[in-house]
């Protein structure tokens, strides 16, 4: 049996409960709408996928990424992620071997090619994945290695 | 506010080349100053690309995206005389959007 004075303090600590699961990711929402933190502290592809809600991504011939084969400088280093595809949702930009795998999420559509280039910084030499998300749930992607010479180590 | 972006947008047949280049110094948050401290990041979160008004492309960036990113994509069916804008927000909600026309 529970007396008023107990009722009170259960019901004040149920509002208190209410206020931190309501409002705290409406505060994370407002500081960028939509943008996915849990994506770029991702460390690994299984983990960026799950964190994107996308399945195995697997090697496809259609998603080409462009970069150059030895990159003198590692903090500008130009990648290009296209597909000749129809219905890409999402291109990404992959940097393996970086703290965080994932340096761009581009949400395309219809009216603009499935071609984007901009440019990344890399912490060392590795695989950059173009990575092409599909309307209809498929995640295809393309890998190519880049060396990174920059940095006194002799690349 | 942070200095302008420079736009260019170039018709090339049935689309348009778009090239912007933003000013913005897309800190890592990995970085540490003389004295040790981690240099918090500062980057570029959410970019937005519109033609004539009406969003063509949307983007998320992390930190590494290069300083003073550089973005080209290519806007179907634009001609001669359209409007190209684009806008970002950063981590500190810092905002910018400029306006190219398409030649």
């Amino acid at each position: 049996m529970q007396n008023r004075r107990e009722m009170l303090s259960r019901s004040a600590q149920v509002a208190a409960m209410l206020v931190a699961v309501g409002l705290v990711p409406g505060w994370a929402q407002a500081q960028a709408a939509g943008y996915n933190s849990a994506a770029f502290a991702a460390k690994t592809l299984p983990e960026l996928m799950k964190s994107l809600g996308a399945g195995a991504p697997a090697e496809s011939k259609d998603v080409s990424v462009t970069g150059p084969d030895i990159a003198e400088n590692g903090a500008v280093v130009p990648i290009g992620a296209a597909t000749a595809l129809p219905g890409v949702k999402r291109l990404l930009i992959l940097v393996e071997k970086n703290p965080a795998m994932l340096a761009a999420i581009f949400d395309v559509t219809d009216a603009i090619e499935a071609n984007l280039s901009t440019r990344v910084k890399m912490g060392q030499s590795s695989d950059v994945y173009a990575v092409a998300m599909m309307n209809d749930g498929k995640v295809l992607f393309a890998r190519k290695e880049v060396k990174v010479t920059l940095g006194g180590c002799g690349g | 506010m942070a200095d302008p972006m420079r736009i260019r947008a170039q018709v090339a047949g049935d689309k348009a080349t778009v090239r912007v280049l933003m000013a913005h110094e897309m800190e890592t948050g990995q970085r540490k100053d003389a004295a040790g401290k981690t240099i918090p990041a500062w980057h570029i979160q959410d970019v937005t690309a519109q033609h004539n008004g009406k969003t063509v492309m949307t983007a998320q960036w992390g930190p590494a995206v290069s300083k003073n990113p550089f973005l080209q994509f290519n806007v179907k069916g634009a001609k001669v005389g359209d409007k190209i804008t684009v806008s970002w927000v950063d981590n500190k909600g810092e905002k910018r959007s400029d306006e190219a026309t398409v030649s």
